[in-house]
Parts: C-alpha cells; sequence; structure tokens
C-alpha cells in the first residue's frame, strides 16, 4: 500500500525529488544514462546512498589513490572490511578505523556505540577474533554543558558497547580544541587476530548459490545513514535524529560467534557487514567484486516492523546484521549454526550471471540496475584545491617564544589541559582488561596486547595532532604518522602498518580540499619513510557545522608487533639511580603548540619542522636499544614539551622522582614541541651499552627516590622543582574537575 | 580436578576463566553451554563474568532462567565448589544461591581498575591460600556491583563468617561494608565482584588472583584423597 505514498519517476525528476537523497543534477543524468529509463523511487535511493561520499568516496578517491597500500607483509591492503598483515607463524592482525561523527554529534551515545559496533564487524566479517579496541576522540573545550554532555555521552557509548561485547577498549587518544564545537569526531579502531586460511572475503560468487541474511531484524532505523554522514551539519540536523541507528552490544556478541564458526565451514562462499547502506552496499559490492548479479526477495527480509517499503528495507541501517553467500544446497548446515545463537538466517535470494542487483517486493520486481555502476561507476569529482591565505601568512611567520614568567606555574598548568590532563576518568569506564591479554593498559605511550599462545605482542596507538596539520598539512601530516610509530616504537614494536581516518570540513571548499591533499601527501611520504603502508581506513567530509570546519583531523591508526614479550617497554620509569637521557635536539617550535594555545589563546605560525630521515633513524636506534634489553623506560615528547614529557614519565611510577639538568633557553627547552624526540631511562650499568647503540642520546639526570620532579639549567639555575603528587594530582584532577564529577 | 565454566549467551570472561584453569593451574576445564542438562561430570563449576543476555533486565536474571542453573543448584547441594564472578556473582544471587542482590555502583559508572582487596576470611575452601587479613591486587569491572543486603542478612553474614573479601580501601561501589564476595553458610558457593581471573600472571597485571584457584584444588585433592 505504501507505495502508492512514493513519487514515480517522472515525479522524482520533475521536482527533483533526487536532490532531497543528496544526489545532483548531473548524477541523475548519469543514471538515466544507465538504466536507458527513469530510476523509480527506490532504485533512487540505491543510487543515492550508493553514490554518497561514505560509500563511494567520490571526492576523495583521487586523494586516497595517492597512499602507499602495498608492504612484504600486508595480505590485504583497502577495498575490503579491513586490511590485513601478516605476522608470522601462519597468524595476521586485522585493522580498521572509521568515524561515526555526524551521528554522534547528534546523538551521543547510540552514535558512539554503533561506531564501536560497526568496525568489530568490518574485523570479524573478515574472518578474524576481534582483540581490541581503540578510539580517537575530539571535542570542544569543556566549558559548555553540550560539549560535556556529547563526552560524556561518547565516552558512556564506547563503554556501554565494548564492555558488553567483551572486547577491551585498550587505548586511543582525546584532544579538545573550539573547532570541535558543534562536530565532535568519533573515531573507533578495531583490532582482530586470524589464522592465514580462515580470511573470507565479501564476494558473491557462484550463480545459483544462495544468499541468506544473518542477524538483527530490519527496522526503520538509520534510513538514509551514509547521506547523512555526506553533508554538513546543521541547526536542522537534529531532525536526522531517526537516522542514527541504534545499538545491541548482545546481539553483536552472538552474531560474532556465530560468524567465527560460520567462517569454519567451507559451504560459506562470502560474507560481508550490513554497515553503511545496509543491505544495498553489502548486497552490490559483494555481487559486483564477485563479477556476479543478486537476485533478492526482500518479502524473506526479517523485519522488525511492518508495512515496510523496498525503500525502507534497502536503506535501513540497522545493526548488527549480516548478508552471507553460501554453497546452493548447504543453507541448513548454516542456519543451524545461527540458531543455536538464537539468530535469524534465512535465505533471502541467489546468486546470478547477469550483473544485476534485482530486488523483488510483494511479487514484483522494484529495482533492476547493474550492480557495478552501483558500486563501482559513481562519478570521481576532482576538486579544485587553493592555498588558504592563512597558511601563506603563518608560513611567513618566525618562530618566537610565548612569554611566560613561572615556569613550575606554567607546568602546573599545560598538566591540567584536557587535551595533555591524565584520561583515567575515561579509560576507567572502559573494560581494558577482558580477555586477559593487556599487556600494556591505557595510559602508556602504546598499548599491548599479547598474542595467546605465543611469545608475541600488538602494540596499538592512534595519534593525530590536527593543529599542526591545520597550520601546515604536509608537515602535519608526516608528524601524525612518525608520532604514531613513535608511540609503537616506544612500546617495544615494529611498526607494521598503518589504518587511517580522514576527517575534514567540506571538500567543496577549494581551501579544504587543499588541506585533504596536502595531509594526504605528508601522509604518504612518512609511511614510505617508516614502511608501514595504509592498509585500509574511511573518509569523513562535511565535518562542519554552520559553516565553520573542524581542524583538518586525519588519525592515524598504527599496529606494530612485539616479537618477544621481554622487550615490552612502558614510560614510567622503573627505578632510582637509573640514568635519564634525552634523544633529539630542542629548537624553539611553538606553532600549534599547546603553550602557544595557552598564552595566545589561539594558534599561528609555522608547524615544529620534521627531518623523515633523522626520525626514522633514531626510532631504529632506540628500538635496536629496547630490543637489547638495556631501556628501563621509553617515552616520546609530544603536546606540551619535555617538562610534561618527564612529568609524566614520573606520575606512573610510586615514590619515585626525577632530577634533571638541561641547556638552552628555558621556555624553549621544557616547552617546545620539537619533533623526533625521546626521553629515557636506563640502568646505570648499561649506560654505556645503551650510548652505543644511541649515538645522540644525552645524559641528562637520574631517576631518584626522592619523590620530586626537579629541572635545572646547567648554570645552576632551578627551573621548576615540586613533588611528583603536586604535579599528578593536578593532571589526574583536571578532567574530573571540568565535569565536576568524581574520578 | 574438573572445571565446568558455564557460558550464557552475553558470557564474556568465560575465556579468562578456562585459560586461568587451563594455562595457569594445569587442571582439565570445559566450557558448558547454558542448555546443558547434566554436570555430573564436573568437579567445580565456574560462573563467568559478562553481560548474560545483554544484561538488559536485571543482570543475571535472564541466565538464572537457564536449563543448566537447575544442575547449578544441584552441585551447589552436592557440596560441589562453586565460583560465580562478577555476572556469576549476580546469577547467583538471581539464583537464591547467595543472599543480597548487586545495585549500580554508586557514581552510576562502569568502573575498570584494580583495587586492594582485605582476605577477611581465609577459612573457605576459596580461600586457604591467603594469610587472614592479607591486602591483595585484584582488578574490577562492572557497572552494577554495588552489594546490597537488609540488617537481618547482614548480621547472619557476619555471624556465619560468610564475608570473604572486602575492599581495603574506601570501596569503589558503595557496597553495603564495603563487601566484595561472599559465600553461601555451607561454605561452597563464592560470589564476588572482582577478577582473580584476570590476575594470574605477572605478565597481565599481577598474579594475587592465582591463590584463590589453587585453594579450591588444594581442597578438593585433600577431600578426594581422604575419602579414596
Amino acid at each position: 500500500m505504501s507505495v502508492m505514498l512514493e513519487p514515480n519517476p517522472m515525479q522524482i525528476k520533475e521536482q527533483k525529488i533526487y536532490a532531497q537523497m543528496g544526489m545532483s543534477d548531473s548524477e541523475f543524468e548519469m543514471v538515466e544514462k544507465i538504466l536507458g529509463r527513469l530510476p523509480n523511487y527506490t532504485e533512487t535511493g540505491l543510487f543515492s546512498v550508493m553514490w554518497s561520499e561514505h560509500c563511494s568516496y567520490k571526492n576523495s578517491k583521487p586523494v586516497l589513490s595517492k597512499f602507499p597500500t602495498k608492504g612484504k607483509h600486508v595480505l590485504q591492503g583497502p577495498g575490503e572490511g579491513a586490511g590485513i598483515v601478516d605476522i608470522g607463524d601462519g597468524q595476521a592482525v586485522v585493522f580498521k578505523m572509521e568515524s561515526h561523527n555526524h551521528p554522534s554529534a547528534i546523538e551521543p551515545y547510540q552514535g558512539a556505540a554503533t561506531g564501536v559496533g560497526g568496525i568489530i564487524r568490518d574485523v570479524f566479517s573478515m574472518g578474524a577474533r576481534p582483540i581490541a579496541l581503540l578510539n580517537s576522540l575530539r571535542f570542544g573545550e569543556l566549558k559548555t554543558p553540550r560539549v560535556k554532555y556529547l563526552f560524556e555521552e561518547v565516552v558512556a557509548g564506547i563503554a556501554g558497547y565494548g564492555n558488553c561485547i567483551g572486547i577491551p577498549t585498550v587505548g586511543g587518544e582525546i584532544q579538545f580544541d573550539d573547532c570541535y564545537e558543534g562536530n565532535p569526531l568519533v573515531n573507533a579502531m578495531c583490532v582482530g587476530l586470524i589464522n592465514h586460511e580462515d580470511i573470507q572475503k565479501g564476494i558473491a560468487a557462484g550463480e545459483g548459490n544462495t544468499v541468506m541474511y544473518a542477524g538483527a531484524k530490519t527496522g526503520r532505523d538509520g534510513i538514509h545513514g551514509a547521506t547523512f554522514a555526506s553533508e554538513e551539519l546543521t541547526e536542522a540536523s537534529e531532525e536526522k535524529r531517526p537516522a542514527v541507528q541504534v545499538g545491541d552490544p548482545f546481539m553483536e556478541k552472538l552474531l560474532l560467534e556465530a560468524c567465527l564458526e560460520v567462517i569454519k565451514s567451507d559451504a560459506l562462499i562470502g560474507i560481508q557487514d550490513m554497515g553503511a547502506a545496509g543491505l544495498t552496499s553489502s548486497s552490490a559490492e559483494m555481487a559486483s567484486k564477485a563479477g556476479f548479479g543478486i537476485e533478492m526477495n526482500l518479502d524473506f527480509v526479517p523485519q522488525r516492523e511492518t508495512g515496510m517499503t523496498a525503500y525502507e528495507m534497502m536503506l535501513s541501517e540497522s545493526q548488527e546484521r549480516m548478508l552471507i553467500v553460501v554453497k546452493k544446497g548447504r543453507e541448513e548446515e548454516i542456519v543451524k549454526i545461527f540458531e543455536k545463537y538464537d539468530l535469524d538466517c534465512v535465505a533471502v535470494g541467489k546468486v546470478t550471471g547477469d550483473k544485476m542487483l534485482r530486488l523483488i517486493h510483494n511479487g514484483d520486481v522494484v529495482a533492476d540496475v547493474p550492480a557495478d555502476a552501483l558500486a563501482e561507476e559513481a562519478p570521481v569529482y576532482y576538486k579544485p584545491s587553493s592555498v588558504p591565505a592563512y597558511y601563506t601568512e603563518f608560513q611567513a611567520m618566525e618562530n618566537v617564544e610565548p612569554v611566560i614568567s613561572d615556569y613550575k606555574e606554567t607546568l602546573l598548568n599545560l598538566l591540567q589541559q584536557p587535551t595533555i590532563a591524565s584520561k583515567e576518568w575515561v579509560y576507567n569506564q572502559y573494560d581494558y582488561q577482558v580477555r586477559t591479554s593487556t599487556v600494556v593498559t591505557p595510559g602508556s605511550d602504546a598499548a599491548v596486547v599479547r598474542v595467546r599462545g605465543t611469545n608475541k605482542g600488538l602494540a596499538m596507538t592512534t595519534d593525530c595532532n590536527s593543529r599542526y596539520i591545520y597550520l601546515d598539512p604536509v608537515t602535519g601530516g608526516k608528524i601524525a604518522v612518525a608520532e604514531a610509530a613513535r608511540n609503537v616504537v616506544c612500546s617495544g614494536a615494529t611498526p607494521l602498518a598503518i589504518t587511517d581516518c580522514l576527517n575534514f570540513g567540506n571538500p567543496e571548499n577549494p581551501e579544504i580540499f587543499w588541506q585533504i591533499e596536502k595531509s594526504a601527501d605528508g601522509i604518504s611520504e612518512a609511511c614510505i619513510a617508516l614502511e608501514s603502508p595504509v592498509i585500509g581506513g574511511n573518509v569523513s567530509l562535511y565535518n562542519e557545522r554552520s559553516g565553520t570546519a573542524v581542524y583538518p583531523t586525519p588519525t592515524i591508526g598504527m599496529v606494530g608487533l612485539v616479537d618477544d614479550l621481554a622487550h615490552v617497554t612502558t614510560q614510567s620509569v622503573k627505578q632510582a639511580g637509573d640514568v635519564v637521557y634525552v634523544i633529539g635536539e630542542t629548537k624553539t617550535e611553538f606553532g600549534g603548540s599547546e603553550l602557544q594555545k595557552l598564552v595566545e589563546k589561539r594558534i599561528f605560525g609555522l608547524a615544529p619542522s620534521i627531518d623523515l630521515e633523522v626520525e626514522v633513524t633514531r626510532q631504529k636506534a632506540l628500538l635496536t636499544a629496547i630490543k637489547s634489553g638495556v631501556v628501563q623506560s621509553a617515552h616520546d615528547i609530544s603536546e606540551g614539551g619535555f617538562a610534561v614529557a618527564l612529568a609524566e614519565k614520573a606520575f606512573g611510577a610510586n615514590g619515585l622522582g626525577v632530577e634533571v639538568t638541561i641547556t638552552g633557553s628555558a621556555t624553549s627547552a621544557l616547552f617546545s614541541e620539537s619533533q623526533s624526540r625521546f626521553i629515557v631511562t636506563v640502568k646505570a650499568e648499561h649506560a654505556s651499552k645503551f650510548e652505543e647503540i644511541v649515538a645522540d642520546a644525552v645524559q641528562i639526570g637520574r631517576v631518584t627516590e626522592s619523590n620530586n620532579l626537579v629541572i635545572s639549567h646547567e648554570d645552576g639555575t632551578t627551573w621548576i622543582s615540586g613533588s611528583v603528587d603536586e604535579f599528578r594530582s593536578a593532571w589526574k584532577g583536571a578532567i574530573p574537575c571540568l565535569l565536576n564529577s568524581e574520578a | 580436578m574438573k572445571f565446568a565454566v558455564i557460558v550464557f549467551p552475553g558470557s564474556n570472561c568465560d575465556l579468562d576463566m578456562y585459560h586461568a584453569i587451563k594455562d595457569e593451574l594445569g587442571e582439565e576445564v570445559e566450557y558448558v553451554w547454558h542448555d546443558a542438562k547434566d554436570l555430573s561430570e564436573f568437579d567445580g563449576i565456574l560462573l563467568p563474568g559478562g553481560f548474560s543476555y545483554g544484561d538488559y533486565l536485571r543482570c543475571g536474571a535472564m541466565a538464572n532462567q537457564s536449563n543448566v542453573m537447575s544442575e547449578v543448584v544441584k552441585a551447589a547441594e552436592a557440596g560441589k565448589p562453586i565460583l560465580g564472578i562478577c555476572n556469576g556473582f549476580q546469577v547467583l544471587t538471581e539464583a537464591g544461591l547467595l543472599p543480597g542482590a548487586l545495585l549500580r555502583n554508586k557514581n552510576l559508572k562502569f568502573m575498570c581498575r584494580t583495587v586492594e582487596l582485605k582476605v577477611v576470611n581465609n577459612a573457605t575452601q576459596f580461600t586457604t591460600g591467603y594469610e587472614k587479613d592479607e591486602i591483595i591486587q585484584i582488578p574490577i569491572a562492572h557497572g552494577e556491583g554495588n552489594y546490597y543486603c537488609d540488617d537481618e542478612t547482614l548480621t547472619r553474614l557476619k555471624e556465619n563468617n560468610q564475608i570473604v573479601f572486602k575492599y581495603a580501601s574506601e570501596g569503589p561501589n558503595g557496597s553495603i561494608e564495603d563487601i566484595a564476595g561472599i559465600v553461601n553458610e555451607k561454605g561452597n558457593v563464592l560470589g564476588m565482584m572482582p577478577h582473580p581471573e584476570r590476575a594470574v600472571h605477572d605478565l597481565i597485571g599481577g598474579s594475587d588472583g592465582l591463590a584463590l584457584f589453587k585453594s579450591i584444588v588444594k581442597q578438593w585433592r585433600e577431600t578426594h584423597v581422604s575419602h579414596a
């Protein structure tokens, strides 16, 4: 009956109804040409969602093609649910990061929760057992009730989903800046383990094979979610709340266990998550990738509500659903597995040889379109780009030190900036230990999760300093990858590969598109230098609220391999008497720094410079030292500079202090954010061996029993002195204090 | 000694429990799906943590309706050691095998951290490996671990020495008298919110939980040798 309410093809064209679905005039003309006729309402929906930026990457493809995606260990690059890298012994690591920004801006709990749910499905649809979650979050300053609400609810949503499904949330990062006030960023990453022989693909091959639908029933939630994700947020976005899906982690736990049983069956041909664009993307992509077609009868789709139209079923983004292709005649074996978990698994169609996606509903063919046209033939746009005026202005600036008077006061102040402050309030809400494999828990440079049954581990981190990227996208892009690698190396691991989540503003704006292009150039260069290819990721554009774009934020998720768990190293100092070293020279570099933001209330100037050759040499030397067993603790110097990094090293150790003597001008020596620097502690008896391996390490002091943090100048002046407890309580208390909430 | 790890839909610490027994104790252990109708072959029953049935109803309430629970009750009556951790503790209170209930944490948030526990009673078959009043480090991870019972029950728990573990420093979740774990009157059913199975190896954050599992096995061996 409801079909009668849908506009007819003539009306769709004349009243430009396709435009409401996010399709342009020229795109509609392309569809008309492909079909040789006007599309009906359902077909218009299929094209609009598959050709949205979120599904087709039509605006970002020319940029994504620049990324290095190959490497000797890469088993699966971009294009499937998640990328895969070999870790030896017949095992591989599977990982991907994805954004859920727009839903989280509107409905933060469910937006964040379903972001976690979606990325977990991407990983287990490859046949992998998810073993860890991370997340990278961006919010406005914790000043307004709205921002506090978004922050608290996003954290609760991540916790609610991850804790229930039983995958530890082991790491991540959070930064706060005004530009994210109306458009927070929620990027979730999942890491899984797989045996090579279990690797699955999302393909619908073999004419006559059966297409099955498994998992939760389809409802009217999330219709056009992918299209919604491909527009700017406005005040009217609140009305799109129905485009936000609702998550059920219990259902996903069952689906996860059932799917991991199903992949052991040789009756299985292909499996894919119904993520963005739900049934449409999974069916069209599986058919297109395999070079076949799919015919589905929507009457058989398990439905949560009555009277759903074909359009609604195809565009629903109800969560916790999978599309499976099974050898004809063997459906019963698969159904039995799902039945054990009380899950629906029903045949909804078959693989055809004609490469069409054909949909039948109530006895009528309601859509009949080429699968390739949906999955592969979206237009690709080469957007104009132009250098923003601000960049030219910043590049002409000199590096200057912000003016400060009291160094200790400044350090205390920096430690209380929420971007630097302890994130304990957040990660204490995440179950980071379930599966009893978390060797390094949240709060160190990278988390480390052991590979059960071996002596190996996986180090993982997410990183992106978007302020540097705003100031200088090429340099900032390099830094994002280099910093991720520093964190992995400091934990005792060799970087393997990265996934990225490219969060930007509206690409129609040439200055935004310039940011996308340039940061991709920087990322690519660093990936090549650090031998860490891009094995997957996603693109989230239109991150704007009422005309203001977020800082360009291409978040990097990196995984590294610890080949012997004895190499695992953390950032905290270990023992009184150990020698403290700094590696890397400090320059006067404050563009985009925490100190600049604190003192000047804005960021400007040059991003810190980075020399990738130096970076690589230093990382290799430090890793060699760690692997040779002479390093007690290692930490990279990042936001807030040397003084903050040194304080952080003391915070994790009970009762120990650090006393160091350094050179140079105080403000730069203490707070500059020069790149490629580390602070390392080494047992006194290993000092000479360490110095042999890391030639440019400089001894600056000792770990003490005094519980004091003392930083002096070589001329004898004490710049900063105070008890570690004093600094620690400022650092730990900052976020709970801003939220007026208990720690 | 042969253990069963009961798996409800939504259990998620079953793997941890299984490996604690198998890898660290070297005892026999099997996963048992919630529809099992016979537990007679097992010497000890472990109810793991997690979110059985999503905990969408009261925690543990749905799991208590599973087939296997009548078998768990039977095993309890037969005097077999039964250990419920976290969600498993919640299931045991729902089943009436332990008194009281677990409410939402006082700060209304899920909390994951390592806490200090005090071994209040080291005379149970689960705690002989500890000193009395020993302070041990055990992780917690729960949203509803705030133990509550009425005054009468509390008096009885004290009189019978049924309080086994208390939070040593300030209780994290609001539990009455900082109670973290209790046994039944007979002493063969232990429920606790903290996760000893997460503290069985120094690599993953301490090994203070190991003595609990070793105590169970030791007791079992002693009684089964003496009866032989």
